[in-house]
């Protein structure tokens, strides 16, 4: 019968139960809390690569058509308002600081500036969503969105409903995204005001940032790739 | 491990961000030919890159993470080249 003291795994459970008692966020299956946070960082980034091949398809559908129909998709193009598109560039990347320094307050145990930046974040991201909806009205009205209602002047109609289904593909899986990464913020708020986390474990709202930023990513090709096709003729 | 940047590094991300963000829109309105879609994603490759880099820590992360980050891009190539190759090969517009 071994001696349960040279058996490593009965070492190793002490000293994982040793260290839970000091750190409560430690699972009891990694030794210590940086290597617990290397394996959710590795996660989340193998998460995310899946998401870019998620995109990657609309991104390959749309690159397609772009090189087969680049009159069509250009006039569709000037359709869109270019300074709604650009303002919410500019507020989806003010929402990616806030939540960069979301994490920085969290990171050095900040809890009320981590509330305030998490707030910050999902203000900017509801403005986000808000002038989408009203891009989205206006292409309602004016009968862009493709259906049986669709109307597109010009000698190829049928060419610009594809643009305009792509349009409604790549920014609505967008846009469900940014819903997705409010509902996550209002979890890391609620954690974060019933005080869970502190300066040594913090990994919730640092994983959320990164959804969040890959989010920012995915729009700021969007913007060029959409509202920026022929804009100078 | 736990590297936490100075607050300033992303106050300068955020602007380069903004500044890239206004030249790709000012851009646009210039006629470059061909080069005008090269000039837009070069400029959205910049801006996702310093996001990833500097937002997403990977600058900091251990060569693990970043080998399976560099992957997903790598997946990405093999998913446009691969598409795009079939059907040009194939003759444009042939469908």
């Amino acid at each position: 019968m071994p001696d349960a003291a040279f058996d490593p795994r009965a070492v190793h459970g002490a000293q994982a139960q040793a260290a839970a008692l000091h750190e409560p966020a430690l699972k009891h299956h990694f030794d210590d809390l940086g290597q617990q946070k290397e394996a959710a960082t590795l996660g989340m980034w193998l998460f995310l690569a899946t998401e870019v091949l998620f995109f990657g398809g609309l991104f390959a559908a749309y690159f397609l058509y772009r090189v087969w129909y680049p009159e069509v998709f250009g006039e569709a193009s000037r359709t869109l308002d270019i300074t709604l598109g650009s303002v919410n560039t500019l507020v989806l990347i003010g929402s990616s600081l806030t939540m960069a320094l979301a994490v920085h307050a969290a990171a050095t145990g900040q809890r009320r500036l981590l509330m305030i930046f998490i707030a910050l974040t999902m203000l900017l991201g509801t403005v986000f969503l808000g002038v989408k909806a009203v891009e989205y009205y206006d292409k309602i009205v004016h009968h862009h969105v493709p259906g049986p209602s669709f109307h597109f002047e010009g000698p190829a109609p049928e060419r610009a409903q594809l643009f305009f289904s792509l349009y409604f593909a790549m920014t609505g899986l967008h846009a469900f995204h940014m819903v997705i990464g409010l509902g996550l913020m209002t979890v890391m708020l609620v954690m974060a005001w019933r005080g869970r986390f502190s300066e040594t474990w913090y990994t919730p709202v640092e994983m959320s940032g990164l959804y969040w930023h890959f989010v920012d990513i995915i729009w700021i090709f969007l913007f060029p790739l959409l509202y920026l096709v022929d804009r100078h003729s | 491990m736990s590297h936490v940047i100075a607050r300033r590094t992303y106050y300068v991300v955020f602007a380069v961000l903004v500044v890239l963000t206004l030249v790709t829109t000012e851009v646009a309105f210039f006629d470059f030919g061909l080069l005008n879609p090269v000039i837009a994603l070069t400029i959205a490759v910049v801006k996702a890159t310093v996001v990833v880099l500097y937002f997403m820590h990977m600058k900091y992360s251990s060569r693990l993470t970043m080998i399976i980050g560099g992957a997903g891009i790598f997946w990405l190539g093999i998913l446009l080249t691969l598409t795009m190759s079939d059907y040009f090969a194939r003759g444009a517009g042939a469908y």
